[in-house]
């Protein structure tokens, strides 16, 4: 039982990432795509009724985590205390930037609002990535279950290490730029013009970063985290998660020469989705590794009891349909390119 | 620790009491604006889609601050209350993810559709968009109240292995008899919450001679609401939880009342400040055996006073909370007061012309907020000593590894980031209210059309 909701949260986090991935990484490049009011419209637009729902699969991921691993997400949440709450303030610049932007029109309220959003979007991206590294990397777990981490200490991966060292900064890096491709190849695909060519451009050009940087955190990652190597070969089927990754960073750059912006994005969700999966193939069945793997959490020490995970699948899959209806609503009732009223407001 | 675990306890009474302001509303809007929609589908009148067009523009500010201020709270859990997340996390953990996974994803879904989609959507396919965001917001409640409820009275679980606290009814947990009463109390805070807003808006419309048609709509629709809600609230929603209290929560309830020794026929407080080191009220104004009869149904009733409990069981802020449970009760009957009479004016046509009645209403906004919050303080701090009642304690439930220094610096930065969102709320409702309903061409040209596209 402990695996399947293992994999459950990990279908909730991989779908969040693809989802807010998208409305994340548009806003990463807002300020360098759009340049006008109305271009920034158009950016603004292209996530404007989807984005909250889309924040909405990090919440649902974080009650599913806690009801079915309650000693992870204590443990875990008190660990990243600090990164946590900046993520959370993050998350609501973020939120209020695209909800009151548009409200006024003044050459004092739009840019203000128009950096937040670029800004907190950027941070939060590398903020993200920097935590899976840590979940990867391990914290510094001891026998009674907790641990404290300090945004950084030396950026070493010694024992005493923080939050930023320079193994996780460099996923950061990675989130970063793969949230750019993601949200540039988003935001191609539902705009039109002058944002349409920069984005698609811009998209091209985060892929060399990302291409580089998962060639090298993935040749770190083996290094670091010895369970990954195990698992790999322990069961090699576990292979068609990396290649997922593969050729979904191969389709990126041939369906952007092919100008298909459907497929394009589609390809840019499969090397997200790879990734994500291989990490989580790797890391099984630890839910978060310590620096000394003995006391790691693992699905079985994590697990809540054997009652509430069963009866907790009825109402999810019951949960997770009504939410695949919700959004094929939503996407198709906003399906194509945005058309950006020039005087819309916010409502 | 004593230090860390004050500040762990500011921090959420100081995150939730700030969020709290705008679910209160959205709540009860909600109903309103489904009111509003109802009455445009059955009448075809254009009014009345103007009306709920501004109101969802409120209910949109309202919310995005709602959603922005309520995701620090599921975070919390896990952040400054790790030693009860792992306690309780897979009792609690399961109506804090049915939120998300039920109700979340509906409203935030058909808010969007609501707010950007009515052209798209028709008149049926909008009104069943606002439903389905009413529904999708009293659902939430409804999950948040169950959790809180199983603090306050914990029900269908087992202690399990490691002393952990596990799920053993799903029944048990979410009809929880307490959820129950304290939900229905709760959405007639909400609901009242929206009443005054909208009458408070209307008679300011018609105070200042604006859009007096909108704000006559806005009065009726407040008052009239706000009349039924008013009375629901005290009986028998109020009535009920009270008796709950009495029955599970004795020592909660003798300090909510101020009562210090047990007596036969005791004697209801309305004014009077508790002294708990000398242990009594000053200056009471007290209604002879009233509390008796109020919490049994006997005048001669014997109702248990504080001195009958060790201390340890005592809740540590007596007269925090004593004032908290005061100020609902008594701002609760003013409630009644205004709603009721206002809604006796409209009955006799003289609603909107009596202009001492608007400024009643439209000076009383506010009052529904701080009825809310001290009603939520009361059940809050009534519950302490314990975090779950009669299983586990305040003090041993705060994250073991989260230094009072870390837990000072985030409650700081939640002090600063909040005065700028509260600050904005104030500016831009008010702009809203400014703004009023009308898409008329007499606005400025930037703005007609952005009504008009809506």
């Amino acid at each position: 039982m402990g695996t399947i909701w293992f994999w459950l949260v990990a279908v909730m986090i991989v779908i969040y990432v693809l989802l807010d991935g998208f409305d994340l990484g548009a806003g990463t490049i807002h300020l360098l795509v759009a340049k006008t009011d109305e271009e920034r419209r158009q950016v603004l637009g292209s996530i404007g009724p989807v984005w909250d729902g889309n924040e909405v699969w990090l919440l649902a991921a974080g009650g599913t985590l806690y009801f079915a691993f309650p000693a992870l997400y204590a443990s875990a949440f008190s660990g990243f205390y600090l990164p946590l709450m900046i993520v959370l303030w993050l998350l609501i610049l973020r939120g209020a930037s695209i909800e009151f932007r548009n409200h006024i029109k003044s050459a004092v309220w739009d840019p203000l609002w128009d950096f937040l959003f670029w800004a907190s979007s950027l941070l939060l991206a590398v903020f993200f990535g920097a935590a899976l590294g840590n979940v990867v990397r391990g914290v510094p777990l001891d026998s009674s279950g907790y641990f404290f981490e300090p945004l950084w200490t030396n950026f070493r991966l010694g024992d005493d290490t923080g939050i930023l060292d320079w193994y996780t900064i460099q996923v950061g890096v990675l989130a970063l730029l793969a949230l750019m491709m993601h949200g540039g190849l988003w935001v191609q695909m539902k705009t039109s013009g002058q944002v349409n060519a920069r984005a698609g451009k811009l998209a091209g050009r985060a892929w060399w970063g990302v291409l580089t940087l998962t060639a090298l955190v993935t040749a770190f990652t083996f290094r670091i985290q010895p369970q990954v190597k195990e698992n790999f070969t322990t069961w090699p089927w576990g292979f068609v998660f990396p290649l997922v990754a593969v050729a979904g960073i191969a389709g990126v750059v041939f369906e952007l020469r092919r100008r298909d912006e459907h497929k394009a994005f589609l390809a840019s969700c499969a090397y997200l989705t790879g990734m994500l999966t291989s990490v989580v193939f790797g890391v099984y069945p630890m839910v978060l590794p310590a620096r000394n793997p003995v006391y790691s959490l693992t699905v079985t020490t994590a697990k809540a009891g054997a009652y509430g995970l069963k009866v907790g699948l009825v109402w999810w899959v019951l949960g997770m349909i009504l939410a695949a209806g919700y959004f094929t609503i939503v996407y198709r009732s906003f399906a194509g390119k945005t058309v950006v009223d020039k005087n819309l407001r916010g409502y | 620790m004593g230090q860390a675990l004050d500040v762990h306890r500011l921090h959420f009474a100081f995150t939730v009491t700030f969020h709290y302001i705008f679910p209160q509303l959205t709540m009860g809007l909600a109903l309103l604006l489904v009111y509003l929609k109802t009455k445009a589908l059955r009448t075809g009148d254009e009014h009345y889609d103007r009306a709920a067009r501004f109101w969802a523009r409120i209910f949109g500010i309202n919310f995005a601050l709602g959603v922005v201020t309520g995701i620090p709270m599921e975070f919390q859990f896990g952040t400054n209350w790790a030693a009860f997340s792992k306690a309780a996390g897979g009792v609690i953990g399961q109506t804090l993810a049915m939120e998300g996974v039920f109700s979340f994803f509906l409203e935030s879904s058909f808010l969007g559709l609501f707010l950007f989609g009515e052209e798209r959507l028709g008149r049926i396919g909008h009104w069943v968009a606002g439903f389905l965001v009413f529904l999708g917001s009293w659902l939430s409640g409804y999950l948040i109240v169950a959790t809180d409820a199983w603090m306050q009275h914990p029900t269908g679980y087992r202690i399990g292995a490691e002393g952990t606290i596990e799920l053993s009814s799903f029944w048990g947990l979410l009809l929880n008899k307490w959820a129950l009463w304290q939900y229905a109390h709760t959405m007639l805070g909400a609901v009242q919450t929206g009443c005054f807003v909208m009458a408070g808006v209307g008679a300011f419309y018609l105070l200042t001679k604006r859009h007096e048609n909108y704000g006559r709509t806005f009065v009726r629709a407040g008052v009239l609401v706000g009349a039924v809600a008013a009375i629901l609230q005290l009986f028998p929603t109020g009535d009920m939880q009270g008796k709950l209290v009495g029955n599970s929560q004795q020592p909660t309830l003798a300090a909510m009342e101020g009562l210090f020794e047990s007596q036969e026929g005791a004697p209801l407080a309305i004014l009077g400040q508790p002294d708990v080191e000398k242990g009594k009220l000053d200056n009471p104004l007290e209604v002879p055996k009233m509390l008796s009869f109020l919490t049994y149904r006997q005048w001669r009733a014997n109702v248990k006073g504080l001195s009958d409990f060790p201390q340890a069981e005592w809740p540590d802020q007596i007269p925090l909370l004593y004032y908290s449970y005061h100020l609902m009760v008594g701002l609760g009957t003013i409630f009644i007061a205004v709603m009721v009479l206002g809604a006796l004016l409209l009955w006799r046509g003289r609603l909107f012309g009596a202009r001492w009645m608007l400024w009643v209403l439209m000076l009383g906004v506010p009052l529904p907020y701080i009825a809310n919050t001290a009603g939520w303080m009361t059940a809050e701090l009534g519950r302490q000593p314990w975090l779950i009642y009669g299983l586990m304690r305040t003090a041993s439930g705060i994250s073991p590894r989260v230094a009072a220094g870390n837990a000072w610096f985030t409650l700081i930065g939640f002090m600063g980031m909040y005065t700028i969102l509260a600050i904005l709320w104030l500016f831009l409702t008010y702009r809203e209210i400014e703004h009023g309903p009308e898409p008329v061409e007499s606005l400025r040209g930037e703005e007609a059309s952005a009504v008009a596209a809506n």
